[in-house]
């Protein structure tokens, strides 16, 4: 949230001095005609606009009737935007319009390019109407571009930031999904790891082994690693950490599933599992793990 | 403030509280080490239940005292390490070795019965 705020500022300070400028070389009249101009046009402008995205494939993932509202608010917004010249609506619309559309598929590439396409037709209006007067059109251009460009970076900045947040939120999810910590037996927990551990999930996955030792009071756990790919030192030297952390709390730990590629990596790197218990496969440890829990498993019939 | 040292059969518990300074820790190795041998015991229990912290000094500590209650003939169990504790210490590379530990007292009871049966 901070970070947000700090961009906002930052941007509202850079972007000051040429709106300054503006002002001293030409009075705000100008950027009122132009909204005027904008505001007048709007049907034509918003329509060539539409057929632009169109041309250029942009937006694939929204129907016709969809990009064509889509485009009108935008087109109010951005209008209001250059009036007002406050961008925290602007910023406000851009994020409410990244979470709509994200879901759908929209790229980043595609929103800066919508908008951009809008700042060049917004431009071209402009050239035909001003052709005549050349100086006019410079000083338009003048108050015209500062603006627009910074309308382009906020709406970018705004959908960016909105995908970040989106990603954060989904690794938070997979985060919390990815640890379970599961009861077989009594006293005996699997922990299966699934993907990819980094050091912050490898903190969690032990700090939640370590709560579901005590919650269970188990004295064996089975951690399974058949689902992850690859192991370097940090991550090898993290499950050294959990199983001797488990030891403190009573527990034996069994690990099972290393791969060869993962038994191989171990060994070349020598990392030192001599305090560790290993076994071939899950059914292999469990079967240990019973063993050493002083359970007895027999078949009582072939099965139906 | 001292530790109380309770026997319980053929086993000496000694239960931690949450503030021992450096002086009660070593009373308290001193304590254990001789009291093991007058009162013939053959294994004692430490319950660390109420540390929340466990610093490295504590940590020697408890090892030493495993370690010399051995050489008095007798096995030291640790009961009661807290999860977040035990989490601090193997990241301080504080992993206890060669000492048994049991997730309570009840656990570490059960164990140290186990052990006496398949000796006996």
């Amino acid at each position: 949230m901070s970070k947000r705020e700090g961009i906002t500022k930052d941007s509202g300070t850079r972007s000051n001095p040429s709106v300054e400028l503006v002002r001293s070389e030409a009075p705000s009249e100008l950027l009122r005609e132009l909204v005027a101009h904008l505001r007048q046009n709007r049907t034509q402008l918003r329509e060539e606009w539409v057929v632009r995205i169109t041309e250029t494939r942009l937006l694939t993932a929204m129907t016709k009737e969809e990009i064509f509202a889509e485009a009108t608010s935008v087109y109010d917004s951005y209008v209001e935007a250059l009036e007002t010249e406050a961008f925290e609506a602007l910023q406000a619309y851009a994020r409410n319009l990244s979470e709509r559309i994200i879901p759908r598929g929209v790229e980043t590439h595609e929103v800066v390019g919508i908008v951009l396409l809008l700042r060049d037709v917004l431009a071209r209006s402009l050239f035909a109407k001003y052709q005549t007067d050349f100086k006019k059109l410079n000083r338009i251009l003048d108050a015209y571009e500062p603006a627009a460009n910074r309308i382009a970076n906020t709406v970018a900045v705004g959908f960016v930031q909105e995908r970040e947040r989106v990603i954060r939120q989904q690794q938070e999810a997979i985060r919390e999904l990815s640890t379970p910590v599961l009861q077989v037996r009594e006293r005996l927990l699997i922990l299966p790891i699934i993907g990819v551990i980094d050091p912050q999930r490898a903190r969690q996955l032990t700090e939640q082994l370590l709560r579901g030792i005590r919650t269970n009071r188990a004295k064996v756990v089975v951690i399974d690693i058949t689902g992850v790919a690859a192991m370097d030192l940090t991550v090898a030297n993290n499950l050294v950490q959990t199983v001797e952390a488990s030891r403190l709390l009573g527990a034996t730990v069994i690990v099972t599933g290393l791969s060869p590629e993962i038994a191989q990596t171990l060994v070349t790197i020598g990392v030192d599992l001599g305090k560790m218990n290993t076994v071939g496969d899950l059914q292999g440890g469990i079967e240990q793990a019973e063993r050493l829990l002083g359970y007895k498993v027999e078949k009582l019939a072939e099965p139906r | 403030m001292e530790v109380p040292i309770l026997k319980q059969g053929a086993v000496l518990i000694a239960t931690f509280q949450a503030a021992l300074s450096d002086a009660d820790l070593n009373q308290l190795r001193m304590g254990l080490v001789q009291q093991v041998v007058k009162f013939r015991s053959r294994a004692v229990i430490v319950d660390v239940t109420a540390m929340d912290v466990m610093d490295s000094f504590a940590s020697r500590t408890l090892r030493e005292i495993a370690h010399m209650i051995r050489l008095r003939g007798a096995e030291t169990v640790i009961v009661g390490i807290q999860p977040e504790v035990a989490f601090a210490m193997v990241q301080l590379g504080l992993t206890l070795e060669g000492v048994a530990t049991a997730l309570d007292l009840e656990e570490g009871l059960a164990y140290l019965t186990q052990k006496f049966k398949n000796i006996d």
